[in-house]
Formats: structure tokens, sequence, C-alpha cells
């Protein structure tokens, strides 16, 4: 089977970003871009698959700016066979992002499509269920455990208070909670490797779709500072401080 | 334009998540947004329905009884919405597992963005959100002829039921999308207050060392706090605690009166988790740990002598 598995290009999860003075957005010029995590999980998973026998062919896809060949490169050297990304200097909002691979799903037609759950910059958690809704392919987010039996996925899905199993026919859409798997180191031998890799370049208007974005931008800001806190010397003093100052605790 | 929300349920009761949710759309109301109509899909689910009509501000809640609508599968929920979608000018969900499961796909058949997450209402189509794990808040705008929004609980206080008596009508589900199979659900069992609703909330870190120790120091604190119990990533990676229990960018958010994070030394995604909570206690033995720079006390000591040594002087 083929997997198809959508990697973002991010702001690093170890970079504190700061907002811009003018508050027109967060400044991420110069600063570490990665591979968002919850999509390395993705593409670890669809390795894990081929691995297994499960499946034959893994294409990792990119939308956005040129540099995004660089995340591409990364699902490359983890283990996906060739790349797609598609190009624009545009601001993608989820609702883009998930036409845009609608029509790689037309086009390439996979059994599965693995995402991750939400992005680290935006944190929409929104794409995996649109594309789903699009493709009208069933969905299963926040997977903490995915099998392939025959004809159906079984998938183990994080809820709140617990976990819940659902079964799928196939194709299907999934998206990756942390916890499906801890993804491999890259080695220096598989990036060399994955440089020699094919990846193709394509435009939103090369497959037909509108990304103008939808929401507007107003204003972005710091969010409330807390004041700084106090160290105090002891549980007496704490517990005396949560009742009478705080007033917390009765 | 009314205001539709998608109330989240057990097909016994509302979800703690359904009141915070009301209120937004409340909100919403008063800056312009029409009257607020709340949509019951469940299965065997009319006391819910019963129940959300005593909700203030709701004139009309919607009943969608049938069986393909009992698990709450996201693909039988959102072709149900569709039927009445027509009709709104914004659809409203929780942001939890659920509404973040559903939301996405009815926007998207509506061809329409979607807002996560809001933590406030500006006017009726404008919103704002946390991003880069709570590290800015953006204001967005939409322009799309309707609004589909996801709540952020703690951000906004419960709806309280006011024994109103809004009208139930009955509609009809759509027909069972197939393709995917409810299999099972495990829940974990809790003898304590809910994680997103608990006023007071005791969470362990790594320092724990094992989930024997997260047990054996934390259980008597929030027994006698009547809290509930968090953990941060570590610990869950750790296997010490329960995935569910984690608070964070990617577990859950809270915002408690009360928020004791023991042996957590507090990065960005935790922090993106709890730093809205009112009073936030650190006992931690490292003082360089970066949860005492949002902590209002800290105590800088060893957790095993320290806790026990707090349930003591608690009585």
């Amino acid at each position: 089977m083929k997997i198809l598995v959508p990697v973002k290009r991010v702001v690093d999860y170890n970079v504190k970003v700061r907002v811009k003075s003018d508050g027109s957005g967060v400044d991420i010029a110069n600063v570490k871009m990665s591979m968002n995590p919850f999509d390395e999980i993705a593409i670890e998973e669809a390795v894990r698959l081929k691995e297994a026998g499960v499946a034959t062919e893994i294409v990792a896809v990119s939308c956005g700016v040129t540099q995004s060949q660089e995340t591409l490169r990364t699902a490359l050297a983890i283990g996906a066979d060739r790349a797609i990304l598609v190009d624009t200097a545009v601001e993608l909002q989820p609702l883009a992002v998930a036409k845009i691979l609608k029509a790689l799903v037309e086009r390439e037609q996979p059994q599965l499509v693995i995402l991750g759950k939400q992005a680290i910059d935006d944190d929409a958690n929104q794409t995996g269920q649109m594309l789903a809704a699009l493709t009208s392919l069933p969905q299963a987010t926040f997977a903490s455990k995915v099998t392939v039996d025959g004809e159906r996925v079984t998938v183990m899905r994080e809820v709140d208070g617990g976990a819940e199993t659902l079964s799928l026919s196939f194709p299907a859409v999934v998206t990756t909670d942390l916890r499906l798997n801890e993804p491999r180191y890259v080695t220096l031998p598989n990036i060399m490797k994955a440089k020699k890799k094919p990846l193709e370049t394509l435009t939103p208007e090369a497959l037909g779709v509108d990304v103008t974005p939808r929401l507007k931008t107003l204003k972005v800001a710091e969010p409330p500072q807390r004041h700084a806190g106090v160290l105090v010397p002891d549980v007496a003093t704490l517990v005396d401080k949560l009742k009478n100052e705080a007033k917390v605790l009765s | 334009m009314t205001i539709l929300l998608i109330a989240e349920h057990d097909n016994h009761e509302l979800k703690g998540a359904t009141f915070p949710t009301l209120t937004a759309a409340r909100q919403i109301s008063q800056a312009g947004g029409g009257d607020v109509h709340v949509l019951i899909a469940g299965h065997d689910a009319r006391a819910v329905a019963d129940a959300a009509a005593q909700l203030p501000g709701v004139t009309k809640v919607l009943l969608a009884d049938a069986p393909q609508l009992g698990e709450g599968l996201a693909e039988n929920v959102e072709a149900t919405v569709l039927t009445i979608a027509s009709a709104y000018g914004h659809i409203v969900l929780p942001a939890t597992a659920y509404g973040k499961n559903v939301a996405p796909r009815i926007a998207a058949r509506l061809d329409v963005a979607q807002l996560s997450d809001i933590t406030a209402v500006v006017d009726a189509n404008t919103f704002e959100r946390p991003i880069y794990a709570g590290a800015a808040i953006a204001t967005v705008q939409s322009a799309d002829p309707v609004k589909v929004v996801t709540v952020r609980g703690t951000a906004f206080d419960p709806s309280p039921a006011s024994g109103a008596q809004a009208t139930v009508e009955t509609i009809d589900a759509a027909a069972d999308v197939g393709a995917v199979r409810f299999v099972g659900r495990e829940l974990t069992k809790l003898d304590r207050p809910e994680l997103t609703s608990a006023t007071i909330v005791v969470s362990g870190g790594r320092g724990l060392g094992s989930g024997e120790n997260y047990q054996r120091v934390l259980e008597p604190l929030a027994d006698r706090l009547g809290a509930a119990l968090g953990a941060s990533r570590a610990a869950v990676d750790a296997g010490f605690a329960p995935n569910d229990s984690q608070v964070g960018q990617t577990g859950k958010i809270v915002a408690p009166q009360l928020y004791v994070a023991v042996g957590i030394s507090g990065a960005i995604q935790h922090l993106a988790g709890m730093k809205d909570s009112k009073v936030i206690v650190a006992i931690n033995k490292d003082p360089e740990a970066p949860i005492f720079s949002v902590a209002d006390y800290g105590l800088s000591a060893d957790l095993f002598e320290a806790v026990p040594a707090l349930v003591a002087s608690l009585g």
C-alpha cells in the first residue's frame, strides 16, 4: 500500500518565539526551523509500516516556502521514498493545505494518509480532519496505536478520560498523537542517501487549488505576563502564604 | 444569524466543557450573533436535551437521536450538522477531543476556515486565540459567511443551569456514513475531580522518579486538597501517570485556582497548559528550574520531604 505523509516546516520547538513590536506577528527571521514534531511521528509510523511489510511506498509532502525542501529531505532520511513540494509564498491556512492534499490524494491514490495531529506554530489541529471531510474518507484522529489487518486499520485514539478504538476501511486518514511512537534519529549515511531520492516540485495553481487566506490576523500580542513570585524558605511559610495572602486554602 | 452550539455529552448528561462553550456563544450573541440553539446529537439522549433546554440564553434545543450518533463518531455528527448548517452564522464547539475531532470537518464541508481554541470574543467575527504554545495571542478575523469556532473551556466561566425552558425539537439524523466502526472505549477510572474543571490541581513530573512515588507522594496531598491529579509529559512518557492526566500544549489546558507543580521543571510545553492558573506553587529541588519563573510561591526543597510535610501541616 502507498502511504502519503504531509509534513510541515515550523519554528523548532525549543525556540522561545518573540512577538514583533509592531504586533504584526512573531519574529521568525533567523530562528531555527525543524519538522513539526507530530509529523516526525507520522513519518516514523509510515516507515515502521513499511518495515513490517504493510506499506510499499511512502510519499512525503510539504506545502509552503521553497525552504520546506529541507523538511522533505529530513522525511526522506527517516525513510520516505520520494517527496513532493507544493511551493508557494502565500500564507497557507489549514483549509488551503487540506485542499492541496485532496488534489494530491486524488493524484497519488494512497491507501493511508498519516498526518500530525497539530502543528506547533498555529496550534490549529484541523488539517487532517478537513482532508478527511473533503475526500469523504474516514478519520481516526489523535492516534496512539495503529494496527493494519487485511482490509481495515484499527486505531486506538486518545480522548478525554481515556482511549477509544475505531476500525476504518481503506483508504483512511489518521492523525498522530505524541505517544504513537518515538521517531528515530536520522543517521549521516541516510542523510546522504536522501539527497539522491526524487523530490518533485508543484504549485497550488498547477493543482488547481485556490489558497487565498480566509482568516485575517489583525494583531499578535504578548500574553499577559505573570508577576514575579517569591521563594519561600519552608513548608510552614508556604501554607501560611496560601491561606492568608493568596487565600486559596482555608 | 443564529448560533449553533454543538453540545458534548455522554448520552446521559452534558459534559463540563459544554458550559463555558455556552458562555462564549452567549458573548457572540451579545455581540450581534443572534439566538443560541443547542444541538444534541446522540442516542437515547432525550434527558440531555431536556437538561440543555434549562441552560440560560438557549432559545431552542435540537435533538438528533439515532444509533449511529451514539458514540459521537465525527463522520456521522458532521453529516447530521450539515443538514441544518445553512440556517446558522456561527457553529460553536468545545475545544476538547470531541470538538477538535468534529469541527474542522464541518468547516471544510462548508468551505470556511475554522477558528481553533478561542480564548476571547472581540466581536461576532473577531476572536483571540493563542499560537506558538501560548507564547503569543493572535487576534483573528473571519470574513467567511459561517464562523466555525472551538472554545477553550478554561478561558470562559461556565454557565450554570438557570431553570429556563427552551423548546426541544427533534430533527432527523443523517444516515450512517459507514467506513468507520466503533470498537470500544477504555476510560480511566477517576475518584477525583475532573482535571479541566477542578479548582485545585496537583501535578507531578519526572522528579517523582516512579509511578509508585507519583501515587504515594501526590495522592495524600490531592486527597487533602480535594484536587485533581495532573502530570507533565515527562511523567506520562515515563509511565508514572495515565495519558489523559497530561497537562500541556499537547494534553489538557487547565486554569484552576491553585496549581501545585511537584518535581516539574517547567518546559514551555507544560507552561502552555497551566500558566493561566490563578496561583501557582512549585516544589522543586533545582532552584534554577524554569517553573519558578511563573510560580507565585516557590519552595526549593526535596519533594519527598516537602510534600509529606505539606500534607501534615494542612492537618
